[in-house]
């Protein structure tokens, strides 16, 4: 049996990794190769090295401050979604009438697209600040906070039902062991069912990290990184350095490729660390 | 387990050098027909469709029948696709990179010419430039010709009439007719008379909102700032754009009476100053089209808004040329000139380029597309095709018509066609914003400016 796997995986293997080399390896390593290069489109390039490295941290302080920007906002949406998500989660799981009603409505914003979010958000957000007269764009911090808000009712139903599932995957035999063993809700909580959990959490902690990180289209529609380049994440600067301004092409290009290093090193990092607590059952 | 290793390898690896390969075959055959330039016999029986990427998008359905009529004469297919506003510079990069790329695009002038250079084919011997009627207008570079402006254009304070009739019949008005107001000072001190009355006069303010949202913020970054750039840069020797493309630096000489007529603006708004960095170019002429404010600057490619609001009658649409308290502006005119300039991909297969020029010269000759410029694009159209009685006819193509020849008037040259980049230009707005919110001083958003400028000139 093995032997026949091993004789026949190249053969069946062959259309997903063709398919996975054309749309994955190839652009990857064409990218990676532009970074080097001075380019308007892609067909024409020419060599620099690792000019546009330098450009890219050098030239302007956009991306640190980018940099800076997406870190804030990642922790704090990280920390706000996963903990309200989990206490949805939990009262989810509770014998409450028409729980699946509400289970339903809350995964809802996640169906919606992320640019369609970011105008609703900000006529919304806009509305209700004209009575302070102001706007989203009027200071920094009403972006940041826009900006997670936005977030947290898109990703919060999503992540309340990854939680749901983990939840009720709990044997009941272990609730009621600890509850026979004197457990109160509080030990419950902390030392039967986060632990038993923790896979739940290492993926829900993966899609937000990353989501938060990687955001784009929530960013662009709600604020396009005004007031000035104040809200500007990292995926929004390196568009605007790419497409925005003229010779800038293989700077972006370098830009993406550090910000593809950050987002590997960050995601793997947390799935090393979170993996490493979850429990056999 | 290793065979299986290997057998990935060498999958992988293969794919990779195809991949290398079609990267290098794509590039050898793209530089083969570079720079060549359509002749006019080149056979286009062959060419089925042509691509013109548009960046207007008001006008883009109009666009669109045209194209559906040049299908159905000629039998060559027009895609038209249309960049959002403010974004056609993005929509051209990607398309360029695809296999099927724009045949007809656009460049903004010198600056844009320089970054597509590569791209535009030499027009000097098509039929569309041999009809321009002042050639010294198109985009030249050396012997060649690449780009070929389509449209002339001019922008002012657009004034409504009614509410200014209303306003010089009430008492102590600083001014009887509009025919006194020829200087920033006069404009000021009625204007600002106008908002103390302004519940009388049924307005919400004198001007609409100064539309800061980012995008939208190009009436004050490129068109407002033509101000102090044609005064700083007409110096009596040279042309006004080649001094300012030409300059390493700066000096922002005029820069308070930009400062003037901006604070004029908002000031004497609709709108709340903390409020505009949400409005968009759209909420300002709807406002000045319901009736809500006297004045807006824009230009006469805003007729259409002014238009579908329906409330301003069109006899009381008339222009004011933007004053900013310089020595001697009771001469100036509106601003007048263009950055719209047509280019041809020098990228594509000759045919392709021939039969592009094709549907120019058809749009710029023919009745039909004759009519279709003058009604449905509203073009005052450069071509020595297009007769006397060939003119828009609306309100602000009129004016526009009627400033230019005025005696004793001398019309703004567009002049920020030397402005160093996008990326300037957006800085600029980017700081105006902060600026109206309070957050950034006056002489910080001018230091800004000029440090900007210098090291995106450099560039």
């Amino acid at each position: 049996m093995e032997k026949a796997i091993k004789k026949w995986f190249p053969l069946f293997a062959l259309p997903t990794l063709v398919s996975f080399a054309i749309a994955f390896l190839v652009p990857f390593a064409m990218g990676l190769y532009l970074s080097f290069c001075k380019f308007k489109t892609v067909k024409k390039t020419e060599f620099v090295g690792f000019d546009n490295y330098i450009k890219a941290f050098s030239n302007d302080k956009d991306f640190l401050n980018a940099l800076w920007f997406t870190t804030k906002f990642t922790i704090v949406s990280v920390i706000t979604i996963n903990l309200i998500a989990f206490i949805f989660a939990m009262l989810l799981t509770k014998a409450i009438k028409g729980t699946n009603f509400f289970r339903t409505i809350f995964f809802m914003p996640n169906l919606i697209g992320g640019i369609v979010l970011g105008y609703i958000w900000s006529m919304i957000i806009n509305g209700v600040l004209y009575y302070f007269n102001a706007t989203i764009t009027t200071d920094a911090n009403y972006g940041f906070w826009g900006l997670v808000i936005l977030m947290n009712w898109q990703l919060i139903g999503y992540m309340m039902i990854i939680y749901i599932s983990g939840i009720q995957n709990i044997s009941p035999d272990l609730i009621e062991a600890a509850e026979i063993d004197g457990a109160n809700a509080w030990q419950r909580l902390i030392h039967v069912t986060l632990p038993q959990i923790m896979p739940s959490i290492t993926i829900c902690l993966f899609l937000t990290l990353t989501n938060s990180f990687k955001l784009f289209d929530q960013n662009y529609a709600l604020t396009a990184g005004a007031p000035g380049k104040d809200t500007q994440m990292l995926a929004l600067d390196i568009y605007n350095t790419f497409y925005g301004r003229v010779g800038y092409q293989g700077v972006g290009q370098a830009k993406a490729v550090v910000f593809f290093i950050i987002v590997a090193a960050i995601a793997l990092t947390q799935l090393y660390l979170t993996r490493s607590k979850e429990v056999e059952n | 387990m290793r065979k299986f290793k290997k057998v990935l390898a060498g999958t992988l690896a293969g794919v990779l050098a195809v991949g290398a390969l079609a990267g290098c075959g794509e590039s050898n055959g793209s530089s083969t027909n570079n720079n060549t330039t359509p002749t006019n016999n080149t056979d286009t029986s062959g060419v089925k469709s042509i691509y013109f990427l548009n960046f207007k998008p008001e006008i883009a359905d109009k666009y669109e029948a045209i194209a559906a009529k040049y299908k159905e004469e000629k039998g060559v297919e027009v895609r038209v696709q249309t960049a959002a506003s403010g974004e056609y510079e993005k929509t051209l990069t990607s398309e360029m990179a695809k296999s099927d790329p724009p045949t007809i695009f656009q460049i903004n002038g010198p600056v844009g010419y320089e970054n597509w250079k590569e791209y535009c084919a030499d027009l000097k011997d098509s039929e569309l430039y041999q009809l321009v009627s002042d050639k010294s207008l198109a985009v030249k570079s050396g012997d060649g010709v690449y780009g070929i402006p389509y449209v002339v254009e001019g922008y002012g304070i657009i004034y409504n009439n009614a509410i200014m009739t209303k306003y010089f019949a009430t008492e102590g008005a600083k001014a009887a007719s509009m025919d006194e107001i020829n200087s920033y000072a006069k404009l000021a001190e009625v204007v600002e008379d106008m908002t103390a009355k302004k519940a009388d006069l049924g307005i919400d303010g004198v001007f609409a909102a100064t539309s800061l949202k980012t995008g939208d913020d190009w009436r004050w970054q490129t068109h407002l700032m033509n101000m102090p750039l044609y005064y700083e840069f007409n110096t009596g020797t040279g042309d006004v754009i080649t001094n300012c493309l030409e300059a390493k630096e700066l000096e922002f000489k005029y820069a308070d009476n930009y400062k003037n007529i901006f604070d004029l603006y908002t000031n004497n708004s609709t709108t709340e100053k903390n409020l505009l960095g949400g409005k968009t170019v759209a909420d300002s002429m709807a406002e000045f089209a319901a009736g809500k404010c006297a004045m807006v600057q824009n230009g006469n490619w805003a007729w259409g808004d002014i238009k579908a609001g329906g409330v301003v009658k069109e006899e009381d649409v008339k222009y004011l040329p933007i004053y900013t308290g310089v020595a001697g502006e009771e001469t100036q005119g509106l601003c007048i000139g263009t950055e719209n300039y047509f280019a041809i991909n020098s990228e594509v297969d000759e045919a392709t380029q021939k039969a592009s020029m094709d549907f120019l010269v058809w749009l710029f000759t023919s009745e039909y597309g004759k009519k279709a410029v003058v009604n449905d694009l509203g073009f005052v159209a450069p071509f020595t095709s297009f007769g006397d009685d060939e003119k828009p006819t609306d309100p602000l193509a009129k004016e526009v018509l009627a400033w230019m020849e005025k005696d004793g008037f001398t019309s703004v040259k567009w002049s920020f066609a030397g402005i160093p980049s996008e990326q300037w230009k957006n800085d600029f707005g980017a700081s105006l914003l902060k600026y109206v919110q309070g957050q950034k001083e006056w002489t910080d958003v001018v230091a800004d400016a000029k440090a900007s400028w210098a090291s995106e000139r450099s560039a």
